[in-house]
């Protein structure tokens, strides 16, 4: 089909039928497979470099995390004119409290104040004693906008059920897909998307953005999405094995991930597209959640593709393991 | 092909209606109200109290927009602030007639304001978190050991007092961390004394041992023993915050046991951590005193001559009474006190525990005081509430008590509460605090609704402009994804956060890909040359094995979530998993029923409005 030449404008309130019928859209036109298989080794050399950078960092810098893990106390109000943080950092030094950290939040009017565990205070009256020292240094009273004390115990608790969480999205993905495909694609479907996990926590680190709960269960949530893309190109490889027999394994693949490869950017991008409105809309407590659901989404659409399918290439798999059954059943039609 | 029986069509509507349903309260705002509950466990709210709030209303010339009961409290709402505010006033002193005392809990609250007719079907709007609605939210930790020392502790004392009375020599009764370990000088005392503490208590599981010269038995608390004594402590901390909460006027205060040793309190709308900090720490007592009833001295007290030593006070039924200022006996003796029925009468009662000093006590009391009654009062803050004031009948040995007579098995109930609400079991460590203001709530809320809004303005833009009709329908599909999710949420009453939010935006993001899916699927037919009819149908079958899979996936994730977040995790694990479910729904069922009824029908299709359908060179 070839496309019309658009008609003349018209002002209409209904809509256009050009709507329905003209402006059609049609991104991806390929042809033939694209050898992505050729380039395989190339890409896992590059996915290889961004992991093994990413474990540097987190090995170097480690991560920035939030009071729910480490426990401590946040204390976040807002003045009705800037204060001056150097001022509010003194006085609360003065004041006692060890290791504070004071920084602007959203706008130079209002104020984080991060505080570790105290170990000579009574921590849950911290807060009090913080808006204390606040409105003792005179000028514009602050108002709180928001407490948070996390208690040392909890904190450790958060960390081993966050890693009991990751435990188990890991072992359930995997079981799932060896049940339901074969153990070759459960390994390189979990091995591609635990990359993108590490590449995550490596920007978090590389940046030292706070890693908190939130992000965690973005970090979580992304891992069981992409694993998705894994499953549907893998889907395209089974089916492809059963329906086109000559083909070589690389070949397989490449007409896998061709033919699927628009669904992915469509679906990718329309996924990006709200979490992108929640990193433009959903302010600072939004923010890093989003950030790491942009930074795994992208990595997703990499990784999934042409990191899980060319391990899945290196670990053998071939036609054998999926039309065993399908023999016989063929013989007794003929 | 393309056509579903009614049936579908009929679930389909069906749904879609409910969903249409239990979404609605949600857009109605919220009304002013005063609420008021009672501020103390004998007293219940009832149709009396309505029409108390409803004549003290009327006498200050305010005109609610509506008064209700429910089983806890009068609801009365308000059509401004203003007016809410001159109520809460009016309807407090009509019924805190002395505010140093008050009965009830007047609170300002905020109620939806959707018609009746929704309320009374449960369509009730989403229950907001505090981080959308401010308040303050501590996680208080129950120290359980000191919970089981405590009892061990009263344990070795009740022990003493039974080798005492069963005439058993012992040569000392110590606790030794979570043991009891009594002492004999010879095995057979021991053996005695073993037969004779295995008779009286399960709880305690007795191992012999010898120390030298000495003969010893070690008592551990078995497992079941230690898990009631824990149960026991959280339940009471539990009921002990209730009453303390009650004073503080919120309107809709949350205690709850999280965990083994755990409780959640939660309280929308306080702004003063302080003070509900110290309301949460205080500790209350429980004392037993005698009282005066010598004649002529109650109706003196009556007339302001309160006889020395005495104090007057009223007891629940509105009688005066007199009661010695001498404490006989403190709720620190008290070790349990459950309602029951009594043994001989098998009226209702209440059973009390003391350890075995307050036994003792308890007996010489009673002996020398046969006939005459005895005062339970609740001390709260330096004033004291009589709970219950019993005759004497007889003496009472053993620290086993039991209160019966003219009470029905709710008052026993109210008793038991109050009595075991005096103290904490255990005590209490607030291990996580959070406090949200109420301008940083409602800015969250437009955050949260902003996001959402234009992220699926976004996706509906381009899904309609790449997939056309297809795209429409699909963007239909996802509408009513959104709908039917914030009905399940409203329907189950889950609380909703901030990361809940995030979560229904990141599920309308994700569902999209099942559309998505199909969309693909049925331009890939019809590339190779499928009927359009054929196509569709094709296009949905073969794109729902894929779509199972890979929200089977996320949902793994999702549910690992649920298992091991907390917090803020939960809020948005709930609502991811839902999501996924609505949306296996949406996207195939719904968006499938539309598909047949603009498609189905016809019998010549030639093409269905997908967008274009590239077909490479050559194919074609």
């Amino acid at each position: 089909m070839r496309r019309k030449p658009a008609p003349p404008y018209r002002l209409l309130l209904a809509p256009h039928p050009s709507l329905l019928t003209d402006h059609e859209m049609e991104f991806f036109r390929i042809s033939k497979d694209i050898p992505f298989m050729k380039h395989a080794l190339v890409f896992n050399v590059i996915s290889l470099l961004t992991f093994l950078l990413a474990v540097f960092f987190l090995a170097t810098r480690g991560l920035h995390f939030s009071v729910e893990f480490t426990g401590g106390t946040l204390v976040e109000v807002t003045y009705a004119e800037a204060p001056d943080v150097g001022k509010v950092r003194e006085a609360l030094t003065r004041d006692g409290f060890a290791d504070v950290q004071v920084q602007n939040f959203g706008s130079a009017r209002d104020l984080l104040i991060r505080l570790p565990v105290q170990k000579d205070l009574d921590s849950a009256r911290v807060s009090e004693k913080v808006m204390g020292s606040l409105k003792a240094i005179g000028g514009t009273a602050p108002e709180l906008r928001r407490v948070e004390f996390v208690g040392p115990q909890v904190g450790k608790e958060l960390a081993t059920d966050g890693a009991m969480a990751l435990l188990m999205v890991v072992t359930g993905i995997m079981l799932y897909l060896a049940f339901r495909f074969e153990w070759r694609f459960a390994v390189s479907a979990i091995i591609a998307n635990l990359h993108d996990v590490i590449i995550i926590l490596g920007f978090f680190a590389f940046f030292q953005w706070e890693f908190s709960l939130a992000v965690l269960a973005a970090v979580l949530a992304v891992l069981g999405y992409s694993v998705n893309e894994s499953v549907i190109v893998f889907d395209r490889v089974r089916e492809t094995f059963k329906k086109k027999r000559g083909l070589t394994t690389p070949e397989v693949i490449n007409h896998a991930i061709t033919s699927t490869i628009s669904r992915t950017m469509i679906t990718h991008g329309s996924t990006e597209m709200m979490v992108l409105s929640m990193l433009i809309f959903g302010g600072e407590t939004l923010f890093y959640f989003a950030l790491a659901l942009t930074i795994g989404i992208l990595f997703g659409i990499y990784s999934s593709v042409l990191v899980a399918s060319p391990l899945l290439m290196w670990l053998g798999v071939s036609r054998e393991q999926f039309i065993k059954p399908q023999v016989k059943k063929d013989e007794a039609v003929v | 092909m393309n056509r579903y029986p009614i049936w579908v069509y009929v679930t389909v509507a069906v749904a879609l209606l409910l969903g249409a349903l239990y979404t609605l309260p949600n857009f109605y705002g919220e009304v002013p109200a005063v609420q008021v509950s009672s501020a103390k466990a004998t007293l219940k709210v009832d149709g009396k109290v309505m029409e108390r709030v409803e004549a003290a209303l009327k006498a200050g010339s305010l005109a609610p927009a509506g008064v209700t009961l429910d089983a806890t409290s009068v609801r009365a709402r308000f059509a401004t602030p203003d007016e809410q505010l001159k109520a809460r006033d009016t309807i407090e002193r009509a019924l805190n007639p002395d505010p140093t005392d008050p009965s009830y809990v007047v609170a300002l609250n905020l109620l939806s304001a959707s018609p009746s007719w929704l309320t009374s079907m449960h369509a009730l709007p989403m229950y907001l978190g505090l981080d959308l609605r401010g308040g303050v939210h501590f996680l208080l930790q129950v120290d359980m050991k000191g919970a089981l020392t405590k009892r061990l502790d009263s344990m070795s004392a009740d022990l003493r007092t039974l080798l005492r009375d069963k005439n058993i020599r012992h040569a000392g009764i110590t606790r030794d961390g979570n043991n009891v370990v009594i002492r004999f000088r010879d095995a057979e005392t021991r053996d005695k004394g073993k037969n004779a503490i295995a008779d009286s208590t399960a709880d305690l599981q007795l191992a012999e041992r010898q120390d030298g010269t000495d003969f010893t038995l070690v008592g551990t608390l078995g497992l079941p023993a230690q898990n009631k004594i824990q149960e026991f402590a959280i339940k009471q901390n539990i009921t002990t915050l209730h009453n303390r909460i009650n004073e503080l006027g919120v309107a809709e205060p949350v205690i709850q046991q999280q965990g083994g040793d755990r409780i959640v309190v939660q309280l929308p709308g306080v702004q003063d951590t302080a003070k509900a900090k110290d309301i949460l720490g205080r500790t209350a007592t429980l004392e037993i005193r005698l009282v005066d009833d010598s004649t002529g001295a109650l109706e003196g007290a009556r007339q302001g001559q309160v006889p020395f030593g005495t104090e007057l006070y009223t007891e629940r039924g509105g009688a005066p009474l007199l009661v010695k200022k001498q404490v006989v006996l403190t709720g620190d003796r008290l070790t349990d006190a459950q309602p029951g029925f009594a043994s001989d009468t098998n009226e209702p009662a209440v059973h009390l525990t003391l350890d075995s000093a307050g036994a003792r006590i308890f007996k010489d009391v009673t002996r020398e005081n046969i006939n005459k009654r005895m005062a339970i009062l609740l001390i709260e803050k330096g004033k004291g509430e009589v709970v219950t004031a019993p005759v004497i009948r007889s003496e009472i040995g053993g620290g086993r008590v039991q209160i019966s007579g003219r009470m029905t098995s709710t008052e026993a109930n109210d008793v038991a509460l109050l009595l075991r609400a005096g103290s904490l079991a255990a005590p209490m460590e607030i291990i996580e605090e959070r406090t949200i203001g109420p301008s940083l709530g409602a800015e969250n809320i437009q955050k949260g609704f902003h996001s959402t809004l234009w992220g699926f303005a976004a996706i509906a833009a381009f899904m309609i402009a790449y997939y056309l009709m297809f795209g429409l329908i699909s963007v239909i599909a996802l509408a009513a994804n959104l709908m039917f999710l914030i009905a399940l949420l409203s329907m189950l009453q889950a609380t909703l956060t901030l990361p809940g939010i995030a979560a229904i935006a990141l599920a309308l993001g994700m569902a999209i890909d099942s559309n998505v899916l199909i969309n693909e699927r049925i331009r890939e037919e019809l590339r190779n040359g499928a009927s359009p009819q054929a196509a569709i149908a094709a296009g949905y079958e073969r794109a729902f094995a894929t779509i199972l899979d890979s929200n089977i996936t996320t949902l793994i994730a999702g549910l690992a979530l649920l298992i091991f977040g907390s917090g803020a995790v939960r809020g948005f694990a709930v609502v991811h998993c839902l999501g996924i479910l609505t949306s296996m729904f949406s996207a195939v069922v719904v968006s499938r029923s539309l598909v047949n009824l603009i498609y189905g029908r016809k019998r010549k299709l030639d093409k269905v409005s997908i967008g274009q359908v590239w077909k490479p060179e050559g194919k074609a």
